[in-house]
């Protein structure tokens, strides 16, 4: 049998043609709705050890060989990860599902406020730390090609000429071939790729065979068993290394390794996104450490007897290839060849898909958002879709061009480990930021960004730079003594921290730096309203349904504005039944129709799905013109604390509100028993009023109806009497109404523009008859001719002609005069109406103006005061925007005056609803 | 001595219970305010008082006060009339001895029965001191 490589490169072409034809065939079934046996546990379980690569296919065996135990802490991360911290990868599970994450990068990006800033950088560093973990199967694979055939010695095939940089080149086009024809064949909402998974399990369980294979070969086909080999090996003088099996170099590696597990893409795609149901993680928790126990077999075994009879300087990483080949046994080597072919096309496949997602996710979509009008013409249309793969395609493509870049620079380097470690260091930045963002409900958007970015730039500094010191000597002399001479920032001995392993160092100085950074910055910022919003979806994720789902985009958007952005990402016929299934039209109406916020809230999610969150975000964003969050519904939706918070606020200011509604009614009640007793008091003063003539009257017509002895002197006299007190009483009866009248504001009260000139002078005729029979004489002084004011003649009129004859009336003078002058001054129209008399006394002057005040006292003769009419022209003069006063006027008496505003010519109908 | 003083500033109520009383027979003397009502009580002497509540100068219920507090007056009955027909009137009236609360408008003939009334148990006290 002959290994030619025109043979090994054609079966490695077979093998992927019947993982294309396995994948396809299981996307067909998925699709079909029957997914069966695809979505089982034991699938799950068995694409997860993706995370067995051909690092640690060919390299666990290197490394075994060169540093001993050291090998198993890869695998003991990992274990330690899903035996002890299943809950943890549960919690991103849920969280993953019930927010429809994409990537890892989307995953911190929704968390930390939808941030597109922090999507993008984690992006970037998983692009850069990942690159060298691509380059190391570009490696491996183009490793174990040479190790087949050149070990052959076929010198005459034309394959054998090509050096190992193109051939590195060869499988990294053939790969991105491979992998867009894998992967993008279609977007799908959910970021899920059964034919991938099925396709990925497949070849676990290739791989597993395989070194299996070559263990049993080794273990029990040459050798007689464990004991046998060691036995060999101690005969041998070889001797695993035994320097510090468990020193702090185990514990960072065993510390990466963890981390590793969780925050590598491609680890959080199978994990976490591809993952169908949260329960497969029961089974995946006990049967990938056993995958992975099973994986570590043999290793050591394969190791000693590879270093016991393989010729020194032979490449220990290639063991599992050429210890069947040494024996003869090219069929188990093209076996273990395909094994470790497997193990370097899951990852190559799953790392490349899930990095694409995130740079078409984050990058390229938010870019492509942002320059594009928010709608665009329709001949124009672009669908997003069709974006999302060509730029998923570019990446992959770009991927594995940066992978074999990275491959090409350090291709001096031989080992396989150390350049998976450098990934793994790049990456483990992401881990701090990911227990903040499902633990620490207050770790900020900014705690998060900075600690990345620190961490990255210390890892950047400390382990990735230096790998490149053989390419480069620059950064050789870089490595040696620090940049610019400065020895302190030596990238392998920080601050002088000398004589550490360059691992150690580095996780050291970025984990240190990173947590840091991450605890001071978030303490030292705030949260914005969509982390705050954000945070206890990812925080206590277990704490709330589904239901709970923060309704935050509410606004204008039409129907059809929000068709056209569901169908632009996820196609007609996923928008149509979208909308269908909530009875939402999907063809606008003429009239405008509004769309619920829970409706907004699921289109997001969806959208969330295909393109990840925070480029959901700005689309719907975008598409709804207020987009605004309201206040109310911020807190509606803010977390419990801030709920209880709000609500004990809100208790506050109820109770503060109470106390001042308290207060309130306590002044309402005191002013309505204060008008209570002002009503009792006026009827207590009319009941008196009317009582007083009522008893005049009937006391006289009882004498009268016994009229024996009574001179007709007398009957005449009492008869008078009590026409008199009839008059009066029916006068104070008048005077109430017309009061009631006014206080309650009269109906008929009409302001016209009128000269108060005339309206005094027809006032100072009707007195006329009046002065005379009292013999007053009434004195006209200046008078100002005319002036307009606004006013209802009627009851400027009365006003006039109550302080007239009040003063006519109460006039005691011997010889009595009434003066009336009127002028215009700054104040207004002004009347003045004085008496020689001997003016009000003192302590009435006050409260003149009331009701029922009279100066005088009762039975004054001829005294028709019944102490209404000073009340009622106040009243009035009120009404009309002036005022009555008691001043001091040209005679020595009492001087009434009243100030009228002038008319300055406003419309009646303004000053109507004044008076 | 006069037999009753009328105090009363409403000049036709005063005019109407001069004529019913001196028509009875009664000796009869006027006053129109509460400083008046005073002096005349000194002056004249009456054996009863018709006192008006609300009266310019002081007020009615004030002036039965001072009649109250003097032992010079124990004897002199004090009839209170008032336009003001509140319950807390007739109370405090009665509260300071009054001897009988007219309300008014009132029938003439209750002013004089209560007068009568009240002058013949004065004599009937005196027979019997």
């Amino acid at each position: 049998m002959i290994l030619s490589p025109d043979f090994v490169i054609l079966t490695a072409v077979g093998y992927v043609g019947l993982l294309f034809l396995l994948a396809y065939l299981s996307d067909a079934r998925a699709k079909s709705g029957n997914a069966g046996f695809l979505s089982s546990p034991a699938i799950y379980t068995l694409s997860i050890s993706v995370y067995c690569t051909s690092w640690t296919f060919y390299g666990a065996v290197g490394t075994a060989a060169r540093s001993g135990l050291e090998f198993m802490a890869i695998y003991m991360g990992p274990t330690l990860v899903f035996v002890g911290w299943w809950f943890l990868l549960r919690k991103l599970i849920r969280i993953a599902h019930s927010q429809h994450i994409t990537s890892i990068a989307d995953f911190l990006s929704s968390r930390f406020g939808k941030s597109s800033r922090l999507a993008v950088l984690v992006t970037l560093i998983a692009v850069v730390s990942i690159t060298p973990y691509i380059a190391l199967q570009l490696k491996a694979i183009t490793t174990s090609i040479q190790t087949v055939s050149v070990a052959k010695g076929t010198g005459a095939d034309h394959l054998a000429t090509l050096d190992e940089v193109t051939l590195a080149l060869g499988v990294a086009i053939g790969m991105a071939v491979f992998t867009i024809l894998f992967g993008t064949r279609n977007v799908d909402a959910r970021e899920q790729h059964p034919g991938v998974v099925a396709a990925i399990a497949f070849e676990a369980v290739v791989k597993l065979l395989a070194l299996l294979a070559v263990g049993v070969f080794v273990v029990f086909g040459v050798s007689d068993g464990f004991a046998d080999i060691y036995a060999r090996a101690v005969d041998a003088g070889v001797r695993i290394h035994e320097a510090e099996p468990f020193g702090s170099r185990w514990v960072a590696v065993l510390f990466l390794s963890a981390c590793a597990v969780i925050c590598l893409p491609r680890q959080f795609q199978i994990t976490v996104v591809e993952n169908s149901n949260e329960d497969h993680l029961r089974t995946a928790s006990w049967a990938f450490p056993c995958y992975m126990l099973a994986m570590s077999l043999f290793i050591l075994p394969i190791a000693l007897y590879g270093q016991t009879t393989m010729p020194p300087g032979s490449n220990p990483d290639m063991f599992v290839l050429t210890l069947p080949m040494s024996t003869g046994h090219d069929a188990l080597a093209l076996f273990a060849f395909i094994g470790g072919f497997s193990s370097a096309t899951s990852m190559i496949i799953v790392a490349s898909i899930a990095l694409s997602i995130m740079v078409s996710n984050h990058i390229v979509v938010p870019l492509a958002l942002r320059r594009a009008p928010r709608s665009d013409e329709a001949g124009e249309q672009r669908d997003i879709a069709r974006l999302l793969l060509r730029s998923r395609r570019i990446s992959i493509a770009l991927m594995l061009l940066l992978g074999f870049l990275y491959f090409w620079l350090t291709q001096g380097s031989d080992a396989l480990a150390p350049i998976g470690l450098i990934s793994f260091g790049g990456v483990a930045q992401f881990l701090p930021a990911m227990l903040a963002a499902i633990f620490w409900r207050t770790a900020t958007m900014k705690g998060a960004l900075a600690a990345i970015s620190a961490g990255f730039v210390v890892w950047a500094w400390t382990l990735f730079l230096p790998s490149f010191d053989t390419f480069s000597p620059v950064v050789a002399d870089v490595v040696a003594n620090g940049p610019w001479g400065i020895r302190a920032l030596r990238p392998e001995a920080l601050f002088g921290m000398e004589g550490m392993d360059p691992l150690v160092h580095s996780v050291f100085w970025s984990m240190l730096v990173n947590v840091s950074v991450l605890l001071c910055v978030s303490a030292a910022t705030g949260q914005n309203a969509l982390e705050r919003i954000q945070a206890p979806l990812f925080v206590d994720v277990f704490r709330r349904s589904a239901s709970l789902q923060p309704r935050i985009l509410r606004g204008s958007a039409t129907t059809s504005e929000l068709f056209f952005v569901a169908e632009r990402v996820l196609g007609w016929n996923r928008a149509r039944a979208l909308f269908d299934t909530a009875g939402v039209p999907h063809r606008q109406t003429a009239q405008q129709q509004g769309v619920s916020a829970d409706f907004i809230a699921r289109l997001e999610r969806e959208l969330a799905g295909s393109i990840g969150s925070a480029s959901a975000h700005i689309l719907l964003t975008k598409a709804i013109a207020g987009d605004a969050i309201s206040l109310e519904e911020m807190m509606q939706i803010a977390d419990e604390t801030q709920q209880a918070i709000e609500y004990s606020h809100a208790l506050e200011l109820k109770s503060q509100e109470l106390h001042f509604t308290a207060q309130q009614l306590k002044e309402a009640n005191a002013l309505l028993k204060e008008l209570h007793q002002q009503k009792d008091e006026f009827l207590s003063q009319v009941s008196h009023e009317v009582r007083t003539p009522m008893t005049s009257i009937r006391s006289f017509a009882e004498i009268l109806m016994e009229p024996e002895g009574l001179t007709p002197e007398q009957r005449r006299r009492f008869i008078s009497t009590i026409h008199n007190e009839s008059v009066r009483l029916t006068k104070l009866l008048d005077e109430i109404l017309d009061l009631s009248a006014l206080e309650q504001g009269e109906r008929d009260w009409e302001n016209v523009p009128v000269d108060a000139e005339d309206v005094l002078d027809q006032a100072m005729a009707v007195c006329e008859a009046l002065a005379r029979k009292r013999l007053v004489a009434i004195e006209s002084g200046a008078r100002a001719g005319n002036c307009i004011v606004l006013a209802d003649t009627g009851r400027l009129s009365q006003v006039f002609i109550n302080i007239i004859a009040n003063a006519i009336s109460h006039n005691d003078a011997r010889e009595p005069v009434v003066h009336i002058s009127s002028r215009v001054t700054q104040e207004g129209y002004v009347v003045d109406i004085s008496d020689n008399g001997s003016g009000i006394p003192p302590l009435f002057r006050k409260k003149i103006f009331d009701k029922f005040v009279r100066a005088e006292p009762d039975g004054t003769p001829d005294s028709q005061g019944l102490g209404l009419g000073l009340n009622i022209s106040h009243k009035i003069v009120g009404k009309l925007n002036g005022r009555l006063e008691l001043t001091a006027g040209a005679l020595p008496g009492a001087c009434f005056r009243i100030v009228l505003p002038v008319w300055q010519g406003v419309a009646p109908e303004a000053v109507r609803e004044n008076a | 001595m006069t037999d009753i003083l009328i105090v009363e500033d409403e000049q036709a109520i005063l005019e109407s219970l001069e004529f019913i009383l001196t028509r009875c027979g009664w000796s009869v003397g006027v006053a129109r305010d509460g400083e008046a009502a005073l002096q005349a009580v000194m002056r004249f002497r009456p054996r009863l008082v018709l006192l008006d509540i609300m009266l310019p100068k002081r007020g009615g219920l004030d002036v039965l006060k001072v009649l109250r507090s003097n032992p010079a007056f124990a004897a002199t009955s004090v009839v209170i009339l008032t336009a003001r027909g509140q319950q807390y009137d007739r109370q405090a009236a009665m509260d300071m001895k009054a001897d009988d609360f007219i309300t008014k408008p009132y029938a003439n003939g209750d002013v004089v029965n209560a007068v009568r009334r009240i002058l013949e148990s004065q004599t009937f006290s005196a027979a019997h001191a």
